[in-house]
């Protein structure tokens, strides 16, 4: 998987623009999707969305994707899920701290973030904390509703 | 140093225009003054005595304290406990704290307790893998991050909230620090890094050890035409190596320490290394006080605390100013 993984990143550039397309389609069909309810529709919609997402970038399906700020890169493989940046113990080859046979998931962060124009915009962006209760949920619904100004 | 209201051993300094804290760190970096921090050795015991023993060492040679929070994931006494112990006496501590072990309630918990017990200064860092310590069965907590960490303190400080919004009657007024490490990749990313801490609110950085000037020169010129340097002072980490084995062991080990082979080398080639280590702690304090913007040095010296004082004052880092002591070191 973390040959996938490697791929995602290397290929962040025209792999975020198909991102901000599903945004502007799901966006789109979004009365539709808040007339069945979003609530019901959480369910089938985090099952797929964990199985592209899952197969493509290693998400973890915190909830909350900041895969568009963090070069497709998922924050949640970090071992200390940290959501802006690298910690002060990467090896001097770019391993992990902690999976010292892993690259560091902030070094591919990093290196996708300069594939997605313009760089350094996305990944210099404040992540907040995790909200634990999205755990498992469907993101790109959230993102729906973040977007039209619902309650999330 | 003393100042002119310098308050009982205990109590803190009024506040003064601007300053976001009521402690002496504060003022000697914003008074443009070339600031000197050690890291204390946490105990492996319950005996205050040892914490006091271990403090005096940096009597009349540092201008704050940082107490470890049990770093290397390796249990110690806490720095909550340290930092209590310490303040009573009248030292400006610096609490660090991980996001290791604790999740967002206990951290903001400790945050009011130890802004009620004196504390002026806190340093949030992501902390090291459980991995690296004593106890790899432990749970990783990592429930914030180092810069969501300073976000928190910050709403707590000056929007007297806690992060549900539910309101602080009286706000913990902290200075507030990070750490950076400029030489660990990926190094591009090292300075938006420092950049985000100091959006977040961090208004000091403490460096990891700098071996590497060269590198240290670049990180700074980087951060310096960001104009990251009028918003945050920039301490850099410094210590010294007891011998080139000690520097291959932590090259190894610690997480994050870039050590060049030409250190290893000036070491191996001493005769008594231990001196050669001081020596070289030394010549990197000379070093990086040319540097433009950086505004003091942070000494950790490693279970060679006891030579903190011949570092400061053969480097002339405090140029000649004495700063506060406890009143019973003046005996």
């Amino acid at each position: 998987m973390r040959a996938v993984r490697l791929w995602s990143t290397r290929n962040a550039g025209w792999l975020k623009k198909c991102y901000v397309l599903l945004e502007g389609t799901l966006t789109l069909f979004n009365p539709l999707l808040k007339a069945i309810g979003h609530k019901r529709l959480d369910k089938p919609f985090a099952v797929v969305e964990g199985a592209v997402k899952g197969f493509l970038f290693d998400s973890q399906s915190c909830g909350q994707c900041t895969l568009g700020e963090t070069g497709m890169a998922c924050p949640m493989n970090c071992p200390k899920t940290l959501r802006n940046g690298p910690c002060g113990g990467v090896r001097q080859d770019g391993g992990c701290e902690i999976k010292p046979d892993m690259t560091c998931v902030w070094v591919n962060a990093w290196e996708g973030s300069q594939r997605i124009g313009p760089p350094e915009e996305t990944i210099t962006i404040i992540q907040p904390p995790v909200d634990n209760r999205l755990k498992g949920r469907s993101a790109w619904l959230r993102a729906l509703r973040v977007r039209a100004g619902d309650s999330p | 140093m003393k100042f002119d209201d310098e308050p009982a051993p205990g109590d803190n300094l009024p506040i003064l225009p601007g300053h976001t804290s009521r402690g002496r760190f504060e003022r000697i970096l914003r008074a443009g003054q070339f600031a000197v921090t050690a890291e204390i050795a946490p105990p492996d015991s319950a005996d205050p005595e040892e914490v006091y023993a271990r403090a005096a060492l940096f009597d009349g040679y540092v201008d704050a304290v940082n107490a470890t929070d049990s770093s290397g994931a390796n249990c110690h006494m806490s720095s909550m406990g340290i930092c209590s112990l310490l303040t009573r006496r009248g030292y400006a501590m610096i609490l660090q704290q991980s996001c290791r072990d604790r999740n967002r309630i206990a951290m903001q918990g400790d945050i009011l307790g130890a802004a009620a017990m004196g504390v002026c200064n806190i340093l949030c860092l992501s902390g090291d893998g459980v991995q690296s310590g004593d106890h790899p069965d432990a749970k990783p907590v990592f429930d914030m991050d180092s810069i969501s960490a300073l976000g928190m303190v910050r709403h707590m400080r000056d929007e007297q909230q806690f992060m549900s919004g539910r309101p602080i009657s009286s706000p913990p007024r902290l200075f507030l620090g990070a750490a950076a490490n400029p030489f660990a990749p990926p190094l591009d990313f090292r300075p938006h890094r420092m950049a985000k801490k100091i959006a977040a609110g961090a208004q000091f950085i403490q460096t990891q050890y700098c071996f590497d000037i060269e590198r240290m020169k670049t990180f700074m010129a980087q951060v310096r035409d960001m104009g990251l340097l009028e918003k945050a002072y920039v301490l850099a980490g410094v210590g010294p190596l007891a011998s080139a084995k000690a520097a291959q062991w932590i090259r190894k080990n610690v997480a994050g320490a870039h050590i060049p082979d030409s250190v290893v080398q000036r070491l191996a080639g001493a005769e008594d290394q231990k001196q050669e280590g001081v020596d070289l702690c030394i010549d990197l304090i000379d070093q990086v006080r040319e540097i433009e913007g950086v505004s003091g040095a942070h000494i950790m010296a490693y279970r060679m605390e006891d030579r903190i004082g011949e570092i400061v004052t053969r480097s002339n880092a405090l140029g000649g100013r004495e700063p506060w002591r406890p009143a019973a070191a003046f005996a």
